[in-house]
């Protein structure tokens, strides 16, 4: 199980409260993490990762355990600890005025 | 009894306002989409419970959110805007090719005949087209690659496809407007088009009367003479009676020919209305007033509507998809303000009241006719 957390902007286009549990058969990354969030919420689709570039938005961050990992490699495996489902994998949205 | 509703974009989310035919009462419902940027909103002539919206973010991207009862339940739709086939480049600000990147969607108009077709102007500057409701979009390539694609350029704003008309005489007739390209026509249903911008005269590009690079701010035309082109550009009130072959000036008498809508009367097809700006620079009302220009003669002369309206201290501005007209038979009017009012006329513009006035910057006011 894993664990991911989204800003309040998408759960509310998701149409979902609190933390997101999903299960994934593959080894925890981004890719896989976000891919099994865009099978669950089609309409997520292209608000986190660009449509045409499949890249991650600019103003859109990745943490992890206490770490930025927004600019790890798509298909390194994130920490053991958020595979596991004891930490949550967090999609931020970047404070940038507005 | 008919009603009218007004559908508010803004900076920070969407506001449906709604009276009786009377006007004087206002319901105001929103934001809708709070915090997202709605470019514009609007519904279907068609069916007019069916409601298109732009809803975009400089974090989150771009969504368009479709409503079936005219408002009150929303639901996202196809948000993939993919170019066809391989984008090319533009003119950048500093004269290198720049690649098309999809960036927002400016504009949506959803057909005269299918509540499910809706047309999409976008940034960087093409038109999409879906005939399934929003679900997806596939681009009408046969503008961007026309030709001259290669020559546009952004205006300040961005290179955006802002404007669409869609002829409802000459089936297959549809016009758009780009900044800062210019004005273009189709008449096969979008699928070839040609630069209809023989007449405008633009001093800030290098050839003044060149083919494309105009900025042209908004077009406008009265449904029973589509011929009749109205035209607003970045400087200059424009009209056209070929079909935009050929254009001529009808500032006349405005005390600043810079603004940004423009608009024509439901009944009366020379009854025309813009918002004189001071300038490109100075993008607030001359003289800190706020006056709506009429012209009963198609343009040449003007008067200055005023009742209530500001009249010192007002700088706000009026952007482009800021207004529009209902078709009762006292013609109302409705524009917005980047201040947050958005203002009706219930008397073709002799007599203007707020009917809200603390909405965030309003992007775009559409008005829909209910009988």
């Amino acid at each position: 199980m894993i664990r991911v957390i989204l800003p309040a902007h998408l759960k509310n286009l998701a149409g979902i409260t609190g933390v997101l549990d999903l299960e994934i058969a593959t080894a925890a990354t981004q890719r896989s993490v976000l891919d099994a969030v865009e099978r669950a919420y089609p309409m997520l689709r292209g608000t986190i990762r660009d449509h045409a570039s499949g890249k991650r938005r600019p103003f859109v961050r990745f943490f992890a355990c206490g770490q930025d990992v927004s600019h790890e490699q798509a298909d390194a495996p994130l920490p053991e600890a958020v595979s596991l489902g004891r930490e949550p994998f967090m999609v931020i949205g970047a404070i940038a005025g507005g | 009894m008919s009603h009218v509703r007004v559908l508010v974009g803004t900076k920070k989310g969407a506001f449906i306002l709604t009276s009786d035919g009377r006007r004087s009462q206002w319901k105001v419902e929103g934001p809708l989409f709070g915090g997202w940027e709605i470019y514009h909103l609007k519904g279907s002539p068609a069916d007019p419970d069916r409601l298109y919206a732009s809803q975009s973010s400089g974090w989150f991207g771009q969504l368009v959110q479709r409503s079936s009862d005219g408002g009150r339940t929303w639901e996202p739709v196809g948000n993939a805007f993919t170019y066809d086939g391989i984008a090319g480049t533009h003119q950048w600000y500093d004269g290198t090719a720049h690649p098309w990147e999809f960036k927002r969607v400016w504009h949506l108009e959803p057909s005269i005949e299918d509540p499910d077709t809706v047309y999409a102007g976008v940034e960087d500057a093409a038109l999409f087209k879906s005939a399934d409701g929003g679900k997806t979009w596939a681009e009408l390539s046969g503008l961007r690659k026309h030709g001259t694609g290669p020559r546009w350029q952004p205006g300040a704003g961005g290179m955006c496809l802002h404007t669409i008309l869609l002829d409802p005489v000459n089936k297959g007739r549809m016009f758009v407007a780009i900044s800062a390209a210019g004005a273009f026509r189709s008449d096969d249903h979008g699928a070839t088009w040609r630069p209809i911008n023989k007449g405008l005269r633009s001093e800030h590009i290098p050839d003044p009367t060149a083919e494309v690079g105009h900025c042209v701010h908004r077009i406008a035309l009265h449904p029973s003479r589509p011929e009749v082109l109205f035209m607003q550009k970045h400087w200059d009130i424009m009209r056209s009676d070929d079909s935009g072959d050929s254009w001529r000036e009808v500032s006349g008498n405005l005390p600043s020919d810079f603004g940004f809508p423009i608009e024509v009367h439901a009944h009366e097809p020379e009854t025309i209305y813009v918002v004189p700006i001071k300038s490109d620079g100075e993008h607030f009302p001359p003289d800190g007033k706020l006056r709506v220009y009429r012209s009963r003669t198609g343009g040449g002369e003007w008067e200055a509507l005023t009742k209530g309206l500001p009249q010192k201290d007002c700088y706000v501005n009026v952007l482009r998809d800021a207004m529009a007209v209902d078709s009762l038979d006292a013609c109302g009017i409705y524009f917005g303000t980047t201040g947050g009012q958005v203002y009706a006329s219930r008397d073709s513009g002799d007599t203007w009241e707020p009917i809200v006035r603390d909405l965030p910057a309003v992007y775009s006011v559409e008005v829909q006719t209910l009988r």
